[in-house]
């Protein structure tokens, strides 16, 4: 085993007013900083300008099929996921693959790279293990996805433990949450408790130790770290959702049943779900060409297995019925996953539950199935 | 279908509409030399008074039947049309004219017209596809001129169009759009409309109207019952699902389900 770096160990606190150094380090450094902001309603990922654009004294209150904001406070993260996640970035919802240019006999391809070093700021730890999942399925092995490896590989990463779940959250049953174990280069836990903002910060790279330098800080005392367990454990505490375990021989045991026809009855197959979930990463590909005919372009776009042309097949498609497509999705998720990557495809971030428009909580269809 | 510089014969059709649907055609100011360079305007009487005489590649057929003589003219297009296109709400579901067929259209004639016997009209507006074999449906009240242009596009270049029917939320979503439902407790189409407009009204923070009618599998019914969680009463439901598809078999239906008061 490789001995633990020095770097590992690291625990200091900064203010808030470090954070705005930060993101203007990051943004000397070539970054483009994304990170929670406010627009239309929502926390949102956006490009950050400063950290005067964070959701200051902002919480959201999520539900099934329901998210307000609400004023509370003068923390900054004291939200948790929203309607985005950060495939928006690493792995974008339209994409060009390439261009091809007739000239007279000849087809020239253009590949078209893009290539934005990017740096996150509040990813959740739900987020970090969604995150690794695309590892899996996009950068492992022999067809890595080159935009989505280069992507990734350049993004630093902060994350932001979390020390207020939102009612939807369910990842302590997950182990994925609410802290980060690795899989960052700074890692922050707020205190907001006591006045002013600060910050506990853990270091997860040479690159984030780097960074963390040249920010103001003081090193941690023994009653920061016993602060930040104990907020973070309340919080795993008071997760009032989670996944069952045992849904994976659940779902194989009730392949065939009633029970898929009756949630088909609630379920719009609108694809909410997958869209918004931070692994779902289905796409289908589009060749458009210009009226010459000479220029064409193949395009990749976020795809759903709730929708019928996913499935097209030589002579139609395979699941026309909404509760085959619902099967499908659950199926996927919580249980072949496991066979495909040696995981489960849920990281417990809650987002299908909240931005299903009718509400749909897959916790609940899971203790359906568990109970039955 | 354009080799050897042949040049296909596109013509555009007019029955009960407002015009809209072709304007989209106009309104592809950019794209619209190259149009007309690679086909040749058969008949298109926004565009032009001069016809050239049938039979055509490509009939774009705009508006919905609701005239005895309509009934009857859209058989010789479809003779004269090697493949014909439906575009709009009028043409694809009757349009926002179907609204008569919840009711008695002689009723409407009395109440609008001073001499309601010079009407003559049918009990119902209809699409095109309930009269003649249709080969493709643009939807749209208006279409969106980009579908139009790929449509065109993929018919002379000999491919598959990318117009897929799955539901507008996918338009929001691959945009970043906030939900409007989720966010505001606002009744939204979206999950049972056919993508396609470009998530216009979604991206102003609008709900979706749906003027592109049904998505593929349409479950209206689970979304009416969310509406009615919401607030919405039978009344508003009735009128979310009744207005520029109105006809559209899967909202007609869910419209209907909600015309009398619950027992
Ligand atoms: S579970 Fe909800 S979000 Fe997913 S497809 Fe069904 S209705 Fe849409
Ligand atoms: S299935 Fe739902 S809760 Fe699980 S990771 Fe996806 S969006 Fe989050
Ligand atoms: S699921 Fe857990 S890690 Fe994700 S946002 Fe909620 S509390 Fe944080
Ligand atoms: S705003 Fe409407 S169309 Fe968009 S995701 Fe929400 S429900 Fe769907």
């Amino acid at each position: 085993m490789t001995p633990t770096p020095e770097y590992r160990k690291t625990r200091v606190v900064i203010d808030a007013a470090q954070l705005d150094v930060l993101i203007a380090n990051l943004r000397a450094q070539g970054y483009e900083v994304i990170g929670p902001t406010v627009a239309d309603g929502a926390i949102v990922y956006a490009p950050l300008s400063g950290a005067g654009e964070l959701p200051a004294g902002v919480t959201d209150v999520q539900g099934p099929g329901s998210y307000r904001l609400e004023k509370n406070g003068t923390a900054l993260f004291a939200h948790v996921v929203g309607p985005h996640a950060w495939k928006r970035y690493l792995y974008p919802p339209e994409q060009l693959l390439f261009r091809s240019v007739r000239q007279g006999r000849n087809l020239r391809i253009n590949e078209e790279l893009e290539l934005k070093r990017y740096a996150f700021l509040g990813v959740r730890p739900c987020d970090i293990a969604a995150i690794r999942i695309h590892d899996k399925v996009f950068a492992d092995g022999e067809y890595a996805d080159p935009g989505y490896s280069a992507r990734r590989q350049a993004a630093f990463i902060v994350a932001v433990n979390c020390t207020r779940p939102a009612a939807t959250c369910f990842c302590a049953s997950m182990n994925t949450g609410p802290r980060a174990r690795d899989g960052f280069d700074l890692a922050l836990t707020e205190f907001s408790d006591r006045g002013a903002p600060e910050f506990l910060v853990e270091v997860g790279s040479a690159r984030g130790s780097q960074t963390l330098a040249k920010l103001k800080h003081r090193p941690a005392g023994e009653d920061d770290l016993k602060r930040a367990d104990a907020l973070l454990a309340a919080a795993a505490r008071s997760m009032s959702r989670s996944m069952p375990s045992g849904i994976a021989d659940a779902i194989e045991d009730h392949l065939e049943d009633a029970y898929w026809d009756k949630i088909a009855g609630r379920c719009i197959n609108c694809a909410n779900c997958t869209m918004v979930c931070p692994t779902c990463f289905c796409t289908t590909v589009e060749d458009v060409t210009d009226l010459s005919g000479d220029i064409a372009e193949r395009w990749r776009k976020w795809d759903s297995c709730f929708n019928i042309d996913f499935s097209y097949i030589h002579g139609g498609s395979v699941r026309r019925e909404a509760s085959s497509r619902f099967r499908q999705w659950m199926r996927h998720k919580l249980d072949t996953w496991h066979d495909q990557f040696a995981t489960s495809g849920c990281v417990g971030c809650g987002r299908c539950i909240t931005w299903c428009p009718v509400g749909i909580d897959i916790t609940e269809e899971a203790r359906t199935l568990t109970k039955g | 279908m354009a080799i050897n510089g042949y040049k296909p014969k596109l013509a555009v059709w007019k029955f009960s509409s407002c015009d809209g649907c072709q304007l989209s055609l106009l309104d592809c100011e950019d794209e619209l030399l190259a149009v007309v360079g690679r086909v040749e305007i058969g008949y298109f009487l926004e565009a032009t008074r001069a016809e050239v005489k049938g039979p055509y590649d490509i009939s774009l057929v705009e508006g919905s039947i609701s005239t005895p003589h309509d009934a009857e003219r859209i058989h010789r297009i479809r003779r004269q049309s090697k493949t014909l296109v439906t575009i709009g709400a009028c043409a694809t579901s009757g349009g926002i004219q179907a609204l008569r067929n919840f009711k008695d259209v002689d009723d409407f004639a009395a109440a609008v017209y001073a001499r309601p016997d010079y009407i003559d009209t049918l009990a119902k507006s209809t699409p095109i596809r309930d009269h003649v074999r249709v080969d493709f449906e643009l939807h749209g009240c208006p279409i969106n001129k980009h579908q139009l242009l790929e449509l065109l596009n993929a018919t002379l270049n000999g491919r598959k169009p990318n117009i897929p029917s799955y539901s507008q939320c996918i338009e929001c979503k691959r945009k970043g759009t906030v939900c409007v439902m989720v966010t505001t407790g606002a009744p939204c189409l979206g999950p049972v409309v056919h993508a396609g407009c470009g998530n216009l009204c979604p991206s102003c923070a609008r709900p979706c109207y749906g003027c592109f009618g049904p998505k593929e599998t349409p479950n209206t019914t689970s979304l009416a019952a969310w509406f009615d969680s919401l607030g919405q009463d039978r009344r508003e439901i009735k009128h979310l699902f009744r207005s520029f598809t109105a006809n559209a078999e899967a909202f007609r239906k869910e419209s209907e389900s909600h015309e009398k008061p619950q027992i």
